[in-house]
């Protein structure tokens, strides 16, 4: 079985895309800590972690692109569920802080001593034990979407109507995080993190194994989707995205099928938030921030919807952007920047990059096959080439 | 009422059991003693209404096993509306709707009245265009439709075989790696029959077939609906084309306002006083 769908899901782009993350993945650590300082090949540690971000938000933007792109859920609050991964992680990060706090007390965290907590809420209890945490990091993104894709999509609510009550959720959740007496460090979030498994979260080497760890949970993010998309379930994702009455009517639980992935998807965030974490130091209420899950859907957009890889390469390309054009006098106009890309992507590149870039390679390559097969003999337009649409 | 029938034998087992709410289930069970009917679909006194527009008054219509039926009917006659309510996409207010004599289609929607082996075919041609050919019919083919069922989902020989079959039938073998985007509106006509078929339903509702077609797609279309039929496949064709009705040479239905207004041989219909007011105008 998994052989089968190994071969299935791994064309020649999806082992590319695999090969450059990996390739990514080793050598950026590998020059920063073997490499001396002044090599001009050595990647500094703050870049490391800068890029370790752009993996993260590469996750999300392939948990979104499964379920907008193949399946037409288009959720404008995904950050919602990246942002509970990342509490979950950083709830485990202040449990490691133990005495090492200001106030010194081996169980509470700062902000709940500081809050006058007298015991620990019994939502913290576990989130000392990675395990534990790890797991939650899975499963309350997971129930979250569960239980919301249940009843809206049950309910058969669908297009700007879902996307709206997405936008909703994220805002209710922004709202229930701030407040101080919710048990997660109000409008601070939680932050000052010591150790992970251990290891100095601050140091160079934890730094350099936690890109590496991002790198590897998108290779294994896309290798899923990959295996999603290319079954039997991806057509029928594809065909809900385009008629969704029609799937109804040839017998398919339309429901089960978006829940599913939605499900899936959110688990993918869940992930890509803990990863996140641990690398920038910080957790706070503005990650549910519904303009930050807006900003997610443009990262797909722009890579192009529908492609996996494109969603991936969106992340980077956008926030590479962000990164630039917000560090320099240009800093007070990057959101109308990102509101002018998002529109001449959808007026020039509809398809996004990678889309694209498919369409122009498609035709070209398909003429070539033809030409390889005609010498031996191939059926009548099986394998004429396609016209550009 | 003809009544008093074997009980129905057993669903192939592809058919997954479609029936989960406790109270259907009952029902189904004091139907099957009874066995309302020895019809394969059974249309009694129902009636519809949007915002207080009898779109279906008072209609009823009974098609035995192995029948083929044409219906026409002038625009807004209720005809798109009655094969909502078979599908489950429409209640009814009122009136009975049952299936092989067991099942009621009002307690049931879209994907439990498919799976229990009714096909539709719409008006306007809706294939996944953007999917090929082959992959429609992949779609379209009964077996597993739950989540696990097609995510680890294998190709088999006996599937290849009857969408090769289906492919054949509906002349579309050469262009099965083509995206159905990308066909012809006859072949996009073809490929959703084609689709019906690899659905292997009992009842078949076909809704204007032929519109948009040429004479020959249109004659190449009657031919092809009634070698359905003669699979003992029941059928429903909703058509405006008197040709091509005529051709498939079946009892016609003709519908008005909701109800029927005359049933008989084509001729009969085509000669009733009110039909031809009702189509000339009074």
């Amino acid at each position: 079985m998994t052989p089968h769908i190994l071969t299935r899901s791994l064309d020649r782009s999806a082992t590319i895309f695999l090969l450059i993350v990996a390739a990514v993945g080793v050598l950026l650590p590998l020059s920063n800590l073997a490499l001396p300082a002044d090599s001009m090949f050595q990647v500094p540690t703050y870049l490391l972690a800068l890029f370790g971000k752009y993996v993260c938000y590469a996750i999300l933007a392939l948990s979104i692109d499964l379920i907008w792109g193949y399946c037409g859920i288009l959720s404008l609050g995904h950050g919602a569920f990246f942002a509970l991964g990342g509490y979950a992680m950083g709830m485990y990060l202040m449990r490691q802080i133990g005495p090492r706090g200001v106030y010194g007390n081996p169980i509470l965290p700062d902000f709940m001593v500081f809050l006058n907590y007298s015991k620990l809420p019994w939502y913290w209890y576990g989130f000392d034990m990675f395990w534990f945490a790890a797991a939650m990091v899975l499963i309350v993104p997971g129930l979250l979407a569960f239980g919301f894709g249940w009843l809206t999509f049950r309910s058969r609510v669908s297009g700007v109507y879902l996307s709206i009550i997405t936008q909703a959720m994220t805002y209710a959740l922004l709202l229930a995080f701030f407040r101080n007496d919710f048990g997660f460090g109000g409008n601070n979030g939680l932050t000052d993190f010591k150790d992970i498994l251990g290891f100095n979260v601050q140091a160079e080497g934890t730094r350099a194994a936690l890109f590496a760890l991002s790198c590897l949970a998108l290779m294994l993010g896309f290798l899923i989707c990959r295996a999603v998309v290319t079954s039997k379930l991806g057509k029928v994702l594809i065909a809900i995205r385009d008629s969704e009455s029609r799937t109804r009517f040839l017998g398919y639980r339309v429901e089960s099928y978006k829940l599913f992935v939605f499900t899936l998807s959110a688990c993918m965030a869940g992930v890509a938030g803990a990863l996140y974490v641990p690398q920038v130091g910080i957790i706070n209420p503005g990650e549910f921030a519904p303009a930050n899950s807006i900003e997610a859907v443009i990262w797909v957009a722009v890579g192009g919807r529908g492609t996996l890889i494109g969603a991936a390469l969106g992340a980077v390309v956008v926030n590479y952007a962000k990164t630039v054009f917000t560090s320099g006098a240009l800093a007070p106009y990057w959101l109308f920047m990102l509101g002018a890309l998002f529109i001449l992507v959808t007026l020039l590149l509809p398809k996004g990059i990678v889309g694209t870039f498919n369409a122009w390679w498609e035709p070209w390559r398909a003429k070539r096959d033809t030409a390889n097969e005609d010498s031996a003999a191939a059926e009548d337009g099986v394998s004429k080439p396609r016209p550009a649409e | 009422m003809t009544h008093l029938e074997e009980p129905v034998a057993a669903k192939p087992a592809h058919h997954a059991p479609a029936i989960v709410d406790p109270v259907v289930a009952a029902r189904e069970a004091e139907a099957r003693q009874k066995r309302i009917t020895s019809a394969l679909l059974y249309l009694d006194g129902v009636h519809v209404s949007f915002d207080g527009f009898h779109a279906i008054n008072n209609l009823s219509l009974v098609l035995a096993p192995g029948e083929m039926r044409a219906i026409i009917g002038p625009n807004g006659a209720g005809k798109t509306t009655m094969m909502d309510i078979i599908t489950g996409k429409t209640r009814p207010d009122e009136g009975d709707v049952y299936f092989d004599g067991i099942h009621d289609l009002t307690l049931l929607d879209e994907t439990q009245i498919a799976t229990l082996g009714i096909g539709r075919k719409f008006q306007k041609p809706t294939v996944f265009e953007s999917q090929t050919v082959w992959d429609n019919l992949l779609l379209a083919l009964n077996v597993d439709h739950r989540v696990r069922g097609t995510l680890f989902w294998r190709n088999t020989r006996e599937q290849t075989e009857r969408i090769g079959k289906v492919l054949e039938t509906i002349r579309l073998t050469d262009s099965r790696h083509r995206l159905a985007g990308n066909l012809s509106h006859g072949q996009k006509q073809w490929l959703e029959i084609g689709m019906l078929l690899a659905q292997d339903p009992k009842l078949l509702l076909v809704d204007e077939p032929v519109a948009g077609m040429t004479d020959v797609e249109t004659h190449q279309t009657a031919e092809l609906l009634k070698e359905i039929n003669r699979d003992h496949k029941t059928v429903v064709v909703v058509e405006h084309d008197m040709t091509f009705v005529r051709e498939l040479g079946v009892k016609v239905t003709c519908l008005h306002e909701g109800t029927v207004l005359a049933e008989g041989t084509i001729d009969q219909v085509s000669t009733n006083d009110r039909v031809v007011e009702v189509y000339l105008g009074r």
